[in-house]
């Protein structure tokens, strides 16, 4: 007989055993490594992580207040514009009334991350409990809820928004915390019908499945069944719906402030200084330029993570 | 299909109710009255009650709102309490123009949007589809407002090519378009392409292969009819998209049409326009939903001869 | 001259995570009118062979990389695209697994069928018609031309799968390529569907490659059976042959796991215990070895070659160094369960040494031989 060759016994023991060696991964594990290959994904983690550290320590990072003016020192340019406006000691300039671009820009990503994730909590935990209560019990429950949001649905929701913000903002409701109970609320109350339908829709296609039927037959209550079975199974689409509604609700503070039924003064907002910048655009376009690439920059990032997401968590699922 | 269609029209009927309804209830819980619109300059309490009492306003909700639907199941809209003419008057003269608008932007939304979705699709990592998904991206996350003042700035301020406000003529309406068509043109690429890619995935497509078929006969026959599927619906929220698109674009480029209209009489607070226009854009939305499901109900043989 | 003849194929897949070596080295041929059953479990290499030889392979995670297939006397691997394509559909077709995908459920079936008609046979829309009803009555499909413009997902599997069939059929090949054609059938439309293609072979001359993992399939459409494994073939043999006389373990584990009428056996059903080899980095041997009962060192170190092997018929061939000439299975009866060959000859050491007595009462209730012997 011939002599073994030197194989590492390793080897030879995998082939022998014939178990793929390659490291096996749950399904969460799975969809993790793949979100972290995506390089844009990882990207905008970077660019969200950049944004929610300024926007936490804001007080202290910022230079200046941000709404104190210092009129005298207007419209300076900042400091890379090689213009002859720009003063040193406003670094990105400042705006009409004085006050320091730089630190108004800080102090808005406050609001733009605030405003992005309260509403979207919101939708989540309405969405997901109308969706599921509507798909499982099916019947009428489910009946009048999908009317209820078909009439939702007929408003644009740009409308349905300026109708609520243009109305409620003059209100005591309105004050609450400068106007920004009433953005989270209204960007709320006008979006979180999609993620109710999504998850109605995911319900209603697992609940035909036979690990359902399987439960029930064991006598599981519908309560629990909802919580440990259909939700986890639902849960994909859920969370890349979430990372779009993101950057939605960023996009839609931006733009009422914009029109100018947004959060009101003197917090300062991306949405807002656009707005500002607008009406000295011909002097000096940096005041709009600044703030529109902060919105531009972070609404990016959070496109990216949530095509990485979606990505990552169903190849196949291409929305 | 026509008992689906029929349903689906008179399930409008509660659907605009409601949606007046609400609408009705939050504009008129806004505090004010719309006559005492200029803080610098207030009107004498008396003028304002007589004002008040004139158009109506003073009277109950309830009674408003009835008296609303009362004349709105005639389209009757009132008038407007800032302009002094008839509400569909004023929307009649306003529609056309944000149609116009509406339809040219989608239009060219699709003509950009499907040519490249398909293109990038099948040649996939070439620079057309790298170059393709870096101008959806761009067209998706920027706000069209950043993006319209930035062309203003671009093609009005710096070049003088092509004015900043008005509507009227090509010149007026090339940057509106573009600005209110990128949006939808982002998403609806980034669809066509991502259905195609999943198309051409499909067992069939190997077994036309498999038959001999060249490759051009291939995508063209088997694999395109699928891929528009998807798409075909999604233009019934690129609809709404375009409408809400509309009202900030209106504004920017003082473009005579109802999106404007509707922002200045919210700040008006001019109700029976902001009822008006709003049961319009509802009413258009619904439409463009069934209508949206319609056309998919013909383009899939397994809804239309169904089992 | 044979219809076809396949050299030394090998067509790999290019991934992320290392280089697939699905079908290693495959040679084979196959006669005009024959039928030719292509036996294996999922994963072996049948399909992708298949493909292979119609060179439907994506192009790019897949390639042919070594090889030849000649067809008719001219080889594919080396025809440029549009002569490839003249061959597909009119000289050999193919017959997919699960009918509901592999149709368009956008385009009526008439369409379907007719596509190839008319590119193939240059007919007209009015004879492609026609022809199309022809088929369709060939295969067995009931009132064919009141259904002509049906869509796929108004048939039932077993219709969709005759339509596929009628689609192969469509410009008279010279040879079908059957991807397990009744896997996803019922079983009784299965024996429906099988003996329809048996007919079509018998009645058309068509030669047919018949892919399946089911033993059962094979046995009664087939005249010769190639069995394949981590992508070689492992055991080639006529029909009857290889159901009698079986001469690779892998074999004699499909067989073994079969249930049978006929058994006597209190025992359990034997699967073949493990995994199919990693096609990435195969084991530096016999592929089968890791999972076979009857392996010696050779097996571990040198892979075994496809040669005819003794107490067997001419043209029985199989890749197994126990069974070749000199090897320690040659004279084997797989019909007995005995397990390690080592252990059977340190038991028959032992046995020799016991009384009768001893020897009867131990194996009272194991059943005799078989009697067959070779």
């Amino acid at each position: 007989m011939t002599t073994t060759t030197a194989m590492p016994t390793s080897q030879r023991r995998a082939a022998e055993l014939n178990v793929i060696t390659r490291k096996q991964r749950s399904l969460w594990g799975d969809a993790l490594h793949r979100l972290r290959r995506n390089k844009a994904a990882m990207f905008g983690v970077v660019m969200i992580a950049i944004a929610a550290v300024l926007a936490i320590f804001a007080p202290m990072i910022a230079p200046y207040d941000p709404i104190q003016q210092h009129t005298a020192d207007s419209l300076a340019d900042p400091f890379f514009s090689n213009s002859q406006y720009s003063n040193p000691a406003y670094p990105l300039g400042s705006d009409q009334l004085g006050r320091d671009i730089l630190s108004r820009l800080i102090w808005s990503s406050r609001v733009s991350m605030v405003v992005g994730f309260v509403p979207t909590a919101l939708i989540f935990i309405v969405g997901i409990t109308v969706g599921m209560l509507s798909g499982f019990h099916g019947g009428r429950v489910d009946n009048l809820l999908m009317r209820f949001t078909d009439i939702i649905y007929a408003f644009p929701d740009l409308l349905f928004l300026i109708i609520i913000m243009a109305n409620l903002r003059n209100t005591p409701a309105g004050d609450l915390m400068g106007g920004l109970v009433l953005m989270f609320v209204a960007i709320a109350i006008v979006n979180w019908v999609g993620l109710a339908r999504l998850v109605r829709g995911q319900v209603l296609s697992l609940k035909e499945k036979e690990f359902i039927e399987a439960a029930r037959a064991v006598g599981v209550k519908p309560g629990r069944i909802m919580a440990k079975h259909l939700f986890p199974n639902a849960l994909a689409p859920v969370i890349v719906s979430m990372a779009f509604a993101i950057p939605s609700a960023i996009l839609a503070e931006a733009t009422l402030s914009f029109i100018g039924i947004g959060i009101k003064p003197p917090t300062p907002t991306w949405g807002v200084m656009i707005n500002e910048g607008f009406v000295v655009f011909s002097a000096t376009p940096w005041p709009v330029i600044l703030p529109a690439l902060c919105i531009s920059i972070v609404m990016l990032s959070f496109t990216f993570v949530g095509d990485g997401l979606r990505d990552a968590l169903d190849p196949r699922m291409k929305i | 299909m026509l008992k689906y269609t029929i349903r689906r029209l008179l399930l409008l009927i509660p659907t605009m109710f409601f949606v007046a309804l609400i609408t009705f209830s939050l504009a008129h819980a806004a505090p004010g009255s719309p006559f005492d619109r200029n803080p610098n300059r207030p009107l004498p309490q008396e003028t304002i009650d007589r004002l008040n009492r004139l158009y109506g306003v003073d009277k109950p909700m309830y009674e408003q709102f009835a008296l609303f639907l009362g004349n709105a199941v005639r389209f009757d809209f009132g008038s407007s309490l800032v302009k002094n003419r008839a509400v569909s008057d004023i929307i009649g003269d306003g529609f056309p123009v944000t149609a116009q608008l509406g339809i040219q932007a989608l239009l060219l939304a699709l003509a950009l949007s499907l040519p490249l979705g398909i293109i990038s699709a099948l040649r996939q990592n070439s620079y057309v589809d790298y170059g393709s998904l870096f101008f959806a991206t761009i067209g998706y996350t920027i706000p069209s407002f950043v993006i319209a003042i930035f062309l203003i700035y671009i093609f009005a301020v710096n070049l003088r090519m092509l004015p900043v406000v008005g509507w009227g003529d090509l010149r007026h309406m090339i940057l509106p378009t573009v600005v209110l068509a990128l949006a939808p043109a982002a998403v609806l690429m980034r669809l066509t392409r991502a259905s195609m890619l999943e198309a051409i995935r499909q067992d069939y497509v190997r077994t036309a292969r498999s038959k001999g078929l060249r490759e051009q006969v291939v995508v063209v026959g088997h694999v395109l009819k699928n891929a528009m599927i998807p798409v075909a619906t999604v233009i019934g929220p690129a609809t709404a998209g375009l409408i809400t698109g509309s009202f900030i674009i209106e504004t920017i480029f003082s473009v005579p049409g109802i999106g404007r209209l509707f922002v200045t009489s919210i700040n008006q607070r001019d109700y029976p326009i902001i009822m008006g226009t709003t049961l319009l854009y509802a009413f258009l939305i619904v439409l463009a939903n069934l209508t949206v499901d319609l056309v998919y109900g013909m383009l899939d043989p397994r809804i239309k001869v169904g089992k | 001259m044979a219809l076809l003849e396949v050299n030394d194929l090998h067509t790999q897949f290019f991934t992320r995570d290392g280089t697939v070596k699905a079908v290693d080295g495959v040679t084979f041929e196959i006669a005009a009118g024959e039928t030719l059953g292509l036996v294996g479990e999922s994963g072996c290499g049948k399909s992708v062979t298949a493909l292979s030889l119609m060179r439907l392979i994506p192009m790019p995670p897949g390639k042919i990389v070594k090889g030849s297939v000649v067809f008719d006397g001219q080889d594919v691997t080396k025809m440029d695209d549009d002569d490839v394509r003249q061959i597909r559909g009119n000289n050999i077709a193919m017959i997919f697994q699960d009918p509901m995908t592999s149709l368009n459920p956008v385009l009526t079936i008439s369409r379907q069928i007719s596509e190839a008609l008319e590119l193939h046979l240059k007919m007209d829309r009015g004879e492609s018609r026609k022809r199309t009803i022809e088929l369709l009555e060939l295969v067995g499909i009931p009132s064919a031309a009141k259904r002509l413009d049906d869509y796929p997902h108004q048939f039932s599997g077993g219709m969709r799968q005759r339509v596929m069939i009628a689609m192969a059929l469509s410009c008279n090949p010279k040879l079908i390529l059957a991807d397990e054609p009744t896997t996803a059938l019922d079983v009784t439309i299965q024996a429906q569907i099988l003996d329809l293609l048996k007919n079509l072979a018998r009645e058309f001359r068509t030669a047919f490659i018949l892919i399946t993992h089911d033993l059962g399939v094979v046995a009664g459409m087939t005249q010769r059976i190639h069995v394949m494994y981590g992508g070689k073939i492992v055991e080639k043999a006529d029909t009857g042959e290889l159901f009698a006389n079986p001469k690779m373990p892998y074999t004699w584990g499909l067989l073994r796991s079969i249930p049978r009428l006929d058994e006597r056996r209190k025992g359990k059903l034997l699967p073949i215990e493990g995994l199919p080899p990693d096609l990435i980095a195969p084991p530096p041997g016999c592929r089968f070895e890791p999972r076979c009962q009857y392996r010696h060192e050779i097996c571990r170190e040198k892979p075994p070659e496809l040669l005819p092997i003794p107490n067997a018929k001419p043209d029985h061939e199989a890749r197994c160094w126990g069974t070749q000439a000199g090897g320690w299975l040659v004279d084997i009866d797989w019909r007995r369960d005995i397990g390690d060959t080592k252990q059977l000859e340190e038991i028959k050491q032992e046995v020799a040494t016991l009384p009768p007595e001893a020897i009867r009462a131990a194996t009272a209730d194991v059943p005799p031989p078989p009697a067959a012997q070779r």
